[in-house]
């Protein structure tokens, strides 16, 4: 309909008209108009204010034992924090030289080398690891061991076995004195 | 008059017609003007029973959301709360939810009709293509709708699920974070949920309107897969459809309702009616049955099987490959119409296909055990061998099939292969 009428008033056939410049142009605005409206639609969807609020957490480490683990909670994920024993921290550092799927010093993982802090999520799809307590599996390497498909973690955090791609996170923190940490 | 309104024997009904001609129109679906091949079999109840389901679980689902609240402090006790205290509330609750159960069984075995007498072929295959997209918008409503009781089950799950999208490249993580509303599965992702489990329902009961509307194009398909040709093929769908579907419907809800009353909680997990604990995985995730051989695809992919080749390892891991593979298992039926080169439509008539069929019902059975067990020992070997004859059977078999099966002669046409049915039996 449109060529139709083009055709008729506005110039020679088959050539670009004025109405082609409105009928594009309006088009192009309204596809950008539509794209405008979606976002809040989408963006809707993403963290509210509050939900970002709530985004750190502060933790006292002072009553954790050596060799002794805790589980708190950060953005509705468990977060591991582990006082390491003069052992493991001995074994993982000997293990950076190990072959691993997501070679990683046991230096860059911590802070200070006692305290290892991460993100208690397997990289696999997403399960609980065992090995916060003392009587859980804690896996071929002496960490963690994921009960949902078999993933080995070892002493710092990092995946040695099994389907997990990658070693389990470290949330970013900070240590406000020796013995206060605030996650995230 | 117009020339399409039909003369009825109730004024009342004519007054309507003349203004909204609702009455032929359902007459030229479901009625007596709709003809259809005289010799569909018992596969063809399949669809109707899929439809009697949807609007059951409609129906439930909107009296259970009455009295459902959305919050996760309080959606599993307000599922309890609907078991004991709500008047009723036991029955709808298990109507529906066994209801999700028999929907996928009938979505299934209707599916299977679909493959085993070719129904996808030309002229269908937009047909096909709407059955798939119904089925996949039904495992996003089952798979929301498992999330909303806030058992163990529902949260694992949710999460094992939701997590599979952050392989997604770069934009995995915040793709996840959007599904979930914040940075793990949590309120509002339930609430999400149940806006959309409220929702995707709707959605399919429209796309099983323009499914529908395709059938009725080109009419159904029929166990000897050649077209209507005349007059002696068809018979009109009233009464002679609509009693054998009510005839099914009859022996159908005996058996829905014979697991509603007496093992309602026979499909389910004693792990969901625990409540969701973030903190504590169950020491297994099982989905619900009806997903277990696309759980079993997505754990088939072995670790070092990427490593072996040397080249993939840059680019994806096993769990990126497994969950490409489960997508593709299903988006690979979509391209069924093409991926089928034989001429002939009805597994009658195709002897080879008629086997190889056969083997790939037992493949995803064999699919649906293993995705129930532990990826682990002769399970993960059993599970991976069934996840490639799956494709093998899709991607290379159809394919080269078509191409070199040698075919049985098909009858002349419906009515033939109807009055010479003494003679076809022996064949
Ligand atoms: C909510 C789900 C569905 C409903 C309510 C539904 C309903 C129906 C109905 C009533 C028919 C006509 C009667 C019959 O042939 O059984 C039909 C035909 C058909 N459906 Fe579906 N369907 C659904 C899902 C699917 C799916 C998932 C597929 C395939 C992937 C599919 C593929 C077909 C095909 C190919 C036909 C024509 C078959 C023939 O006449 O041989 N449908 N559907
Ligand atoms: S989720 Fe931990 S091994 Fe799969």
């Amino acid at each position: 309909m449109a060529e139709t009428a083009s055709d008729t008033h506005d110039g020679p056939e088959g050539e670009e008209t004025r109405r082609d410049f409105l009928l594009i142009s309006t088009i192009a605005v309204g596809a950008a108009g539509a794209a405008v409206a979606a976002w809040p639609f989408i963006h809707m969807m993403n963290p509210s204010r509050d939900v970002l609020a709530l985004a750190s957490t502060e933790v006292d480490l002072e009553p954790i034992e050596e060799g002794q683990s805790i589980t708190i909670v950060w953005r509705g994920k468990p977060v591991f924090i582990r006082k390491r024993t003069a052992k493991e921290i001995e074994i993982a550092k000997a293990d950076d030289a190990a072959t691993m799927k997501d070679p990683e010093a046991d230096g860059t993982r911590v802070k200070k080398p006692e305290w290892l802090v991460m993100i208690g999520i397997c990289t696999h799809l997403g399960c609980i690891p065992l090995g916060q307590k003392g009587s859980d599996p804690k896996g071929e390497f002496g960490g963690w061991f994921c009960p949902c498909h078999g993933s080995h973690y070892d002493t710092s955090g990092r995946i040695r076995k099994g389907p997990a791609p990658k070693n389990l996170p470290i949330p970013p923190y900070t240590f406000l004195d020796d013995t206060n940490i605030r996650i995230g | 008059m117009s020339e399409n309104t039909r003369k009825f024997k109730n004024p009342v009904i004519n007054w309507i017609e003349y203004r909204l001609p609702i009455f032929s129109f359902i007459d030229d679906s479901v009625g007596s003007n709709y003809p259809s091949p005289r010799n569909l079999n018992y596969w063809w109840n399949f669809g109707s029973l899929a439809g009697v389901t949807l609007v059951v679980m409609i129906a439930t689902g909107i009296f259970l959301a009455m009295n459902y609240t959305p919050h996760v402090d309080m959606a599993f006790d307000s599922v309890e709360r609907i078991m004991r205290d709500v008047n009723y509330g036991w029955l709808m609750r298990y109507v529906h939810m066994n209801g999700g159960t028999m929907f996928f069984i009938a979505v299934y075995i209707h599916i299977f009709r679909g493959m085993y007498y070719g129904s996808y072929k030309e002229p269908r295959e937009l047909l096909w293509i709407i059955g798939i997209v119904i089925f996949l918008a039904m495992m996003a409503t089952a798979f929301v709708g498992y999330v909303l009781p806030w058992g163990q089950m529902s949260f694992w799950g949710a999460t094992v699920i939701t997590n599979l999208f952050s392989v997604i490249p770069f934009f995995g993580d915040s793709i996840v974070q959007w599904l979930w509303g914040g940075f793990s599965v949590d309120n509002p992702t339930l609430n999400r949920f149940f806006s959309f489990h409220f929702l995707l329902p709707f959605v399919i009961f429209a796309l099983v309107f323009l499914h529908l509307w395709a059938l009725h194009e080109h009419k159904s398909n029929n166990p000897t897969g050649v077209e209507i040709k005349g007059d002696a093929d068809v018979i009109p769908f009233h009464p002679y459809y609509t009693a054998k579907d009510a005839f099914g419907l009859g022996v159908f809800l005996i058996f829905f309702l014979g697991f509603t009353f007496f093992a309602p909680n026979f499909f389910g997990e004693p792990e969901n009616y625990i409540r969701a604990n973030p903190l504590v995985t169950p020491a297994e995730i099982v989905p619900e049955w009806y997903f277990l051989p696309y759980y079993a695809i997505l754990r088939a992919v072995p670790d070092n099987f990427i490593d072996a080749w040397g080249i993939l390892p840059v680019i994806i891991t096993a769990k990126e490959a497994g969950v490409i593979l489960m997508f593709a298992s299903i988006i690979a039926l979509a391209f069924l119409p093409w991926l089928d080169s034989s001429k002939v439509r009805s597994a009658k008539y195709r002897p080879i296909y008629k086997q190889l069929f056969w083997v790939f019902v037992a493949d995803t059975f064999v699919l649906g055990y293993i995705g129930a067990h532990p990826a682990e020992g002769h399970f993960l070997l059993i599970g991976r061998i069934a996840t490639a004859y799956y494709f093998f059977h899709l991607l290379i078999l159809l394919p080269l099939l078509g191409r070199f099966e040698k075919t049985r002669p098909l009858p002349e046409s419906i009515s033939a292969s109807v009055t010479n049915a003494s003679s076809e039996e022996g064949q």
